[in-house]
């Protein structure tokens, strides 16, 4: 009788912790480290992942013998200054597209936050039973990267040496590049009003061009004013054409009598390499279903480009843009390393696309 | 404030008390010192007030009053006020600009395309050695000095300081020298004629291992003048693994690049808005 009480005060003391790791979500916990279905098998990884537990990740997967830690975690870190450098994976969706009792397929969509705003990546995930616990094939990167070697690029650069403050009024200053807006098509859009169009430096020096544009009614008042922000390849070589978009949000086309473009071009030096070439370009349906332009970037010189930006027009058969979509590319472009890109086309103007075309925009970091 | 103050003081006693004189000259040039004669006796003050000027010294009134040629180097208006013990009188003259000696010399633009019809614009405002706009008509020599060619001059007087001309852009490209003078100066600007855009773009397809070379032909616009290195040229290539394009800046007076090709392809160029010709050609 004389250990009774101590032995209550004990049991409750148990009951007490038991309850506490239940609360703390230690079952599911525990359910995620056993890996006891492949769905959990990858939602554990992703969730280390997430709170960059790479270890832990890597100590998931299957092909570890494949795959080295160091490649493993640069496919969500990062590498050189590519956009996954100024990113972190903020959620992650998976279901399953097959499953039996060895092993299955799971597809990921995972949301990265970036500095450019929010970025999707999705990848279908082999999961195989390896001594009663699920573990996670990762795809291996199996292009291979060019041999150390110098590669000459004697491509032009040019520089400009403006007017100085001290000279005199009347001393010749270089003039702004002359630029061409080549086409505008105003857009019904079911969130707000897109204008579309493309716009060639016709000068024999590099520009920097932004596109304004200013929305009238019919008294001739202004009722909105949007630029093309980064829907446009900003910096254009001689004779170089960019689409470009404009975007007024909750806008219609009926309020509008009449638009006022804007195209504003400044002198800026610039280099004619690197030259991309975008391959196996299609047209097509991506793994959730959505119209998609897909291709590869080659990046032909020997300058690692950090972050790719890939801008799209589309035609119809009139030859008449009538989409642009752009996209970044979350992996830097290695010489000669053909990287995929894809970027939406929005299914109602799939439909009437006849031809297209890419071009390419980068962002290096400056050291 | 305080200035306008004593100044309209000034104009109210030199109205109302008139008594000593002052003569300036009727008109006086930009730089050049002037004698103003006075009337009247004992110590007086005189006031210079210009365009950018306001001066006061200790005179005789009755002696003449000598003014430097520094203080008289803007053109325009000016108030010469002599207060002596018996009031206040004053008289106003004019500076006009000294000769022409110097020039603004705008030239617009600094890059045009080959032969275009009066794509140039030269315009001359015409100083003297004070910055004074000199308003009067002065002949203002315009030249144009081409590379490895005679020059060229012609004289437009000028109209209210300003004189101009408009010029057509050479045949062929390449830096011109394009002057305006007058008195001793002699600007010099150069503008820079490019060639126009591509005519006649071709290319052609070479099999290279398991890649094509596709190279243009030697880009020239349709004077014959080389286009610019660095001028893009836009390479599409479809094929049945989808379509391949390219921008490639010109380089050395051709655009050049590999492109795999899968089956048979076909091939077409551009440079800004000018297109090419298409090639069709059989991969692997």
């Amino acid at each position: 009788m004389k250990y009774m009480l101590p032995i209550v005060i004990g049991i409750i003391t148990l009951v007490l912790i038991i309850i506490s790791w239940v609360q703390s979500g230690g079952v599911a916990r525990h359910e995620m480290a056993a890996a006891n279905t492949p769905e959990q098998a990858v939602r554990l990884m992703l969730s280390e992942i997430q709170a960059h537990n790479f270890d832990a990740a890597y100590s998931r997967l299957a092909d570890r013998d494949d795959v080295d830690k160091e490649t493993f975690v640069r496919e969500f870190s990062g590498s050189y200054g590519s956009l996954l450098t100024y990113a972190s994976l903020q959620s992650f969706d998976v279901w399953g597209l097959h499953t039996s009792d060895q092993e299955a397929t799971f597809r990921a969509s995972l949301h990265y936050s970036t500095a450019v705003g929010q970025l999707d990546d999705v990848r279908d995930l082999k999961v195989q039973k390896v001594d009663n616990a699920w573990k996670v094939f990762w795809p291996v990167n199996n292009a291979t990267k060019l041999p150390p070697q110098v590669i000459a690029t004697n491509y032009l650069r040019w520089d400009v040496v403006n007017r100085g403050a001290g000279d005199e009024w009347g001393v010749q200053d270089v003039d702004s590049p002359q630029v061409r807006i080549l086409s505008m098509n105003p857009i019904q859009r079911p969130d707000g009003l897109t204008l579309v169009g493309e716009v060639v430096n016709e000068d024999s020096v590099p520009a920097f061009i932004n596109i304004g544009a200013t929305l009238l009614d019919s008294h001739g008042n202004e009722i909105a004013q949007e630029s093309s922000f980064d829907k446009i390849d900003h910096t254009l070589l001689p004779k170089q054409v960019s689409p470009y978009r404009i975007d007024f949000p909750d806008m219609r086309m009926e309020r509008v009598k009449s638009v006022r473009m804007d195209a504003k071009a400044l002198l800026v030096s610039a280099s004619a390499d690197p030259v991309i070439e975008v391959t196996q370009q299609k047209l097509e349906t991506d793994p959730l279903g959505k119209k998609v332009l897909s291709g590869d970037l080659i990046d032909e010189g020997g300058q690692v480009v950090d972050i790719p930006h890939v801008i799209a027009s589309y035609y119809d058969a009139n030859g008449k843009v009538i989409w642009v979509s752009d996209g970044y590319v979350d992996q830097p472009l290695l010489p000669q390393v053909p990287v995929p890109f894809a970027v939406d086309v929005p299914p109602d103007i799939a439909k009437d696309v006849h031809s297209y075309h890419v071009t390419v925009n980068y962002y290096n970091r400056t050291s | 404030m305080r200035t306008l103050r004593t100044v309209a003081f000034i104009f109210l006693a030199a109205g109302s008390l008139a008594a000593s004189e002052i003569h300036p000259p009727a008109q006086a040039t930009a730089g050049k010192a002037i004698t103003i004669q006075t009337s009247g006796s004992g110590d007086a003050t005189f006031y210079l007030i210009g365009p950018a000027i306001a001066s006061k010294s200790k005179v005789q009134a009755g002696s003449d009053i000598s003014v430097d040629s520094d203080e008289l180097q803007q053109a325009g208006r000016y108030i010469a006020i002599l207060c002596a013990s018996d009031g206040c009188t004053s008289a106003d003259f004019f500076v006009t600009p000294a000769a022409a000696n110097r020039l603004s010399f705008l030239v617009h633009p600094s890059r045009v395309p080959v032969g275009t019809a009066n794509g140039i614009s030269a315009v001359a405002f015409v100083h003297d050695n004070f910055q004074n706009l000199v308003l009067k008509p002065e002949p203002v020599t315009f030249s144009i000095m081409p590379n490895n060619e005679k020059p060229v001059s012609a004289t437009r007087p000028s109209q209210n300081g300003v004189a101009w001309v408009r010029l057509t852009s050479a045949r062929k490209e390449g830096p011109t020298k394009l002057g305006a003078s007058i008195g001793h100066a002699d600007e010099i600007r150069v503008v820079e004629q490019v060639a126009a855009d591509a005519c006649n773009l071709r290319i052609k397809a070479d099999r290279e291992k398991k890649d094509f070379e596709i190279e243009t032909d030697p880009v020239h616009d349709c004077a014959g003048n080389p286009v610019p290195d660095g001028t893009v040229v836009s390479f599409t290539e479809s094929d049945s693994a989808g379509k391949t394009t390219v921008d490639v800046p010109i380089k050395r007076g051709i655009a050049k690049i590999d492109m795999p090709i899968d089956g048979r392809a076909k091939i077409t160029v551009a440079s800004g808005v000018v297109t090419g010709n298409e090639l069709e050609v059989s991969g692997q």
